[in-house]
């Protein structure tokens, strides 16, 4: 029997592009959420959270019927950008980034709560401006909350299921990940390719947790929740 | 030249009061800015500094508007040209010590000028460490030069050496003096230490409950203390005990507790916690209450 390597891969292409799209998203966000105060703080904040108590299945059914091109936002996006979120790629990655919002959002927020004011305003006296100071002063104060961020944003979109089996199906090659694939196999009594698969994923997973923890102890002496 | 006019509200651990400055302060003056923790003195400096806005005023420094709210001027603290050394000092803990003046000085920097500032401050050798690594002592030193760092004309401290031990804060202040008068400076510092007013001070403001009560120099402010051959301590009063028809009064100076006879009228006037200055004598100290 061969076995096929492309629902990881997959996996792997998702859980990478998710994770970039959310620290580039995840910095401007949190930190308004971190130093703004606003009306609707509130709200916006349970709706990021969201994900982290609602069933995925729930929030890849809303998912899947907006980005319908029979409904108003998959009809925008496929007549303006020609691009077509339901059963594909680029909707897993939308559908990822997010339910994995708040695993990126919370640990930036906290480590920016967690620096002093006085960086911010330091830096200020001394003639620089807010971006010159998010990025030389605080972004470098807490690496470990932004490496917090991208692990656990990682190792939730690799071990992600219900929200890319909603919007993605099932399509080998384009939208079968490694989850879904351990699925399928044991559905149709293939479990030599279910072990592998899960094996897999369970190794990547511990390791990658197990390297962020260590390097935590190592370099930053704080960070990952204990 | 600066003139300071503000008014601003503030909240403090007795509801609301109003911060109410009319201040002209010279150039190259060195001005302590004193009272009680809450009665203002942080917010007068921070609103100077362009970290706090007030409801009202005008700041004017050296014929340049810093702050006008009735035209809507409002100069950014990034524009004001200051120094601003914090109370904790707040070097960047990512950054060396020459990293945290070179990121100050700002990319088309003086190198020689950034050396000179370590050398004067003695911590030429400590360049390439980070803040952690350094004493109490340190950080407060490398903080006064990286504020320094991009030659401000107007430097301001927030109780800079609240946190650092009694020997340590004699070489801070004598450094701090010669950083005024050789990069001729208009100082203003903050401090509720009488220390730092006798020793830096050439004119004293002392803020109550959001306005100047008094201002002249340190002697004419507290000019009641004796300053004859005897030796005046400083202290705090502990707690004051009725023995018979006297008081006694337990004061605390340094390391040691001064039990000393006071009157009923001078018992009246310092509640335990206030500060006293002592001038003993044989017979009779003369206790003076400090505000």
């Amino acid at each position: 029997m061969i076995f096929d390597y492309q629902p990881l891969w997959l996996s792997l292409q998702l859980a990478i592009i998710t994770t970039i799209f959310l620290l580039i998203i995840g910095i401007p966000l949190s930190s308004l959420l971190a130093f703004r105060s606003f009306r609707f703080k509130s709200v916006a904040e349970a709706v990021i959270s969201l994900p982290l108590v609602l069933p995925p299945t729930v929030l890849g059914f809303y998912l899947l019927i907006a980005f319908s091109p029979n409904n108003f936002v998959g009809e925008f996006l496929q007549n303006h950008f020609d691009i077509r979120l339901v059963f594909s790629f680029p909707g897993l990655v939308a559908g990822s980034v997010i339910y994995s919002l708040p695993f990126m959002i919370h640990p930036l927020q906290a480590g920016l709560q967690g620096v002093p004011k006085e960086y911010k305003e330091a830096s200020y006296t001394l003639g620089k401006g807010r971006v010159k100071t998010l990025f030389k002063v605080i972004l470098p104060n807490i690496k470990p909350s932004i490496l917090t961020g991208i692990v656990l944003t990682f190792a939730h979109t690799i071990g992600e299921f219900g929200v890319v089996l909603m919007i993605g199906g099932n399509i080998p090659g384009k939208t079968k990940v490694a989850s879904i694939a351990v699925y399928d196999e044991v559905e149709s009594l293939n479990y030599h390719a279910a072990h592998i698969y899960s094996i897999i994923l369970l190794l990547v997973s511990f390791f990658i947790l197990l390297l962020a923890y260590s390097w935590n102890k190592r370099f930053f002496k704080a960070g990952l929740p204990s | 030249m600066i003139d300071i006019s503000i008014r601003k509200r503030l909240h403090i651990a007795e509801g609301i009061d109003v911060l109410s400055v009319d201040a002209h302060i010279r150039e190259k003056e060195f001005v302590v800015v004193s009272g009680k923790s809450g009665a203002g003195k942080t917010s007068l400096l921070r609103i100077i500094a362009g970290l706090m806005k007030p409801e009202k005023g005008t700041i004017t420094v050296n014929r340049e508007v810093w702050l006008d709210t009735e035209n809507k001027i409002n100069l950014p603290v990034q524009k004001r040209e200051i120094g601003f050394v914090f109370q904790e000092g707040a070097l960047f803990p990512n950054m060396t010590v020459l990293e945290n003046l070179e990121y100050a000085a700002g990319k088309q920097h003086d190198h020689s000028f950034l050396i000179r500032l370590l050398q004067m401050a003695g911590m030429d050798s400590f360049a390439s460490r980070r803040p952690e690594t350094l004493s109490g002592g340190q950080r407060q030193r490398v903080s006064i030069i990286r504020a320094l760092a991009r030659k401000p004309a107007l430097l301001l401290l927030d109780e800079p050496f609240a946190a650092i031990d009694a020997e340590m804060r004699n070489h801070l202040r004598l450094e701090l003096q010669q950083f005024h008068q050789e990069c001729e400076l208009t100082t203003i510092l903050v401090t509720h230490d009488m220390g730092d007013i006798f020793s830096l001070a050439q004119r004293v403001m002392v803020i109550d409950k959001g306005k100047i009560s008094r201002e002249g120099s340190p002697e004419e402010i507290f000019g009641d203390i004796k300053t004859d051959r005897r030796v005046p301590l400083r202290g705090e009063v502990l707690k004051i005990q009725r023995t018979g028809v006297v008081y006694i009064a337990e004061i605390l100076t340094g390391q040691h507790i001064l039990k000393l006879v006071v009157g009923e009228d001078e018992q009246a006037a310092m509640p335990p916690g206030s500060e006293v200055l002592i001038c003993p004598g044989a017979f009779d100290p003369v206790i003076t209450v400090l505000t």
